[in-house]
């Protein structure tokens, strides 16, 4: 699904990343984790191709970024869903309209959206709150809203960066669920978190592998965590 | 150029649905709605303008280019035979179409600014005036000078090119700059749009975001802005140059031909149809610009 390949990233000054190789396969369930500063995010963004490598390769669904066109860009974020720390939405519309976003832009939008969106809403539980506006969300709807709308196009992989970063402990667990539940249904999922307990509880449920940023480098870490 | 009428066809078939992404903006939009259709009704005028002056450039170089006025300046007992002998001079005149001699009611009504109506004329030496009307080949007038000259003594040639020439070429250069003001005018809205849509292009970057985020192409994007803004300059200008042709309705027409150039700004047979074309333009060149404008920012996001 996606490979990085002896992959580095700088900003300007020094590398915030370095000889970086990770393969997610299809249907698998990684968390990756480190210190604030770490380039968790950063890493995120290369396999959404936000950003491009400095050095390495990243091949994404099969393409290699570099070949890509902004359009090719666009079509290839309908099969990656992604979830935000901080989600944005489009905050003059109501959070229904919001979680059908990528529908409405890829041209699927309209009556065909009807059952599935509110089933979707049903699941992560924001069937009450389809007509109100983004901004009257609390943190953990707005969290659960944005997993709605990363997963509405049926995406290959979701990524998801401190998905539970803004909320309480039970609200965590019921992203965690949701994020498992994916999982199970054949989606690869990828998790950037600092939470170790998030990550305790993920893996007496499903088989999560653990990859840690320490030193601009990647590791595997351990089944003992 | 057929990518761009496919994106034309993407206007007119309304996506409601797309518009929506960009939350509406009131304020500007009634700014942007004002500026096209201010620039619009300058437009009308200036078009107006450069149409009427082209107008009495050519209708003045033709009719003065094909008449000319011979002058007896003679003792009043002489005049009437030197008359004589310019006319006949003028029948063997080649280019010469008609010539006659103006009557004494005539000249006293030429003459009835200046003096009144009351006045008598037969005292005074008043010169007769010969009027000829010349061919399309128009005459020689040096030629002619000099057989007056050895023929009739107190005749005098006066072709209207002294001051037919520079009433033309003030007239064409009062179209030329009606033409200049209408490109400026067209450039105006150009920089007008484009600021408008910079502005709208960056008050709205998370939306931007957003959507890029969840897969949308740079066109979706950008159509959604461009949409609104044509459509914004278009209505703008419509009603700028539905205002204008009604301010040139009203001006008042017609009258002696002492006004003639101030009355004749109307525009005449199918000049009517070009202010017409305006709101297209308009709507044209907010198309380009936004669609520029949006490239350039689209193209800064990853």
């Amino acid at each position: 699904m996606i490979e990085l390949e002896n992959v580095a990233y700088s900003y300007g000054g020094g590398e915030l990343l370095s000889d970086i190789s990770v393969k997610l396969a299809p249907g698998s369930f990684h968390f990756l984790t480190g210190p604030s500063g770490a380039g968790k995010t950063t890493l995120l963004k290369l396999c959404y191709g936000a950003l491009l490598p400095t050095a390495g390769t990243v091949r994404l669904l099969g393409a290699d970024v570099r070949t890509l066109q902004r359009d090719d860009i666009a079509m290839l974020r309908r099969r990656i869903g992604v979830v935000h720390q901080d989600v944005q939405f489009l905050d003059h519309l109501p959070v229904a309209e919001n979680i059908a976003l990528p529908l409405t832009v890829s041209g699927r939008g309209g009556a065909a959206q009807g059952d599935d969106l509110e089933e979707l809403m049903a699941w992560v539980g924001l069937t009450g709150r389809a007509q109100g506006l983004p901004p009257e969300l609390s943190g953990g709807e707005r969290q659960r809203a944005a997993l709605a709308r990363a997963v509405i196009m049926s995406p290959d992989v979701v990524l998801a960066d401190e998905p539970t970063g803004n909320v309480d402990w039970e609200m965590s667990q019921r992203l965690l669920r949701l994020l498992i539940e994916l999982n199970r249904m054949g989606k690869t999922v990828l998790i950037a978190t600092h939470d170790l307990s998030l990550i305790r509880a993920a893996k007496a449920q499903v088989q999560a592998r653990v990859l840690r940023i320490a030193n601009r480098r990647i590791q595997l870490a351990g089944a003992d965590l | 150029m057929k990518l761009n009428l496919n994106a034309l066809q993407s206007l007119t078939h309304s996506d409601r649905q797309a518009d929506r992404v960009v939350p509406p903006s009131g304020f500007t939009a009634r700014l942007t709605l004002f500026a096209a259709a201010a620039m619009a009704f300058l437009a009308v005028f200036a078009l107006a303008l450069s149409m009427a002056t082209g107008r009495l450039a050519s209708q003045w170089s033709a009719e003065l280019a094909r008449t000319a006025t011979i002058r007896i300046v003679a003792p009043l007992d002489q005049r009437a035979t030197q008359t004589e002998a310019a006319l006949a001079v003028l029948q063997t005149t080649a280019g010469v179409q008609s010539a006659r001699a103006l009557s004494d009611e005539e000249q006293s009504a030429l003459l009835a600014p200046w003096f009144g109506p009351e006045v008598s004329l037969d005292g005074l030496p008043v010169p007769r005036l010969i009027e000829i009307v010349e061919t399309a080949d128009g005459i020689d007038a040096a030629g002619l000078r000099l057989r007056l000259a050895a023929e009739v003594p107190g005749a005098v040639l006066d072709d209207h090119s002294r001051w037919r020439a520079p009433l033309v070429k003030a007239a064409s250069r009062l179209r030329l700059l009606g033409w200049v003001a209408t490109v400026l005018i067209v450039a105006t809205v150009a920089a007008m749009v484009t600021l408008a849509a910079q502005a709208a292009l960056a008050a709205n970057a998370q939306v931007i975001a957003v959507l890029r985020l969840v897969g949308a192409t740079d066109r979706y994007i950008a159509q959604a802005f461009i949409r609104r803004f044509t459509l914004r300059a278009l209505a703008g200008s419509a009603l700028g140059v539905v205002l204008g042709v009604i301010a040139v309705v009203l001006m008042p027409s017609g009258g002696s031909e002492m006004s003639g150039f101030l009355t004749g700004l109307r525009f005449q047979g199918l000049g009517w149809i070009v202010p017409f074309l305006i709101p297209p333009l308009t709507a044209l060149v907010a198309f380009a610009a936004t669609g520029a404008a949006a490239r350039r920012t689209l193209e800064n996001l990853s």
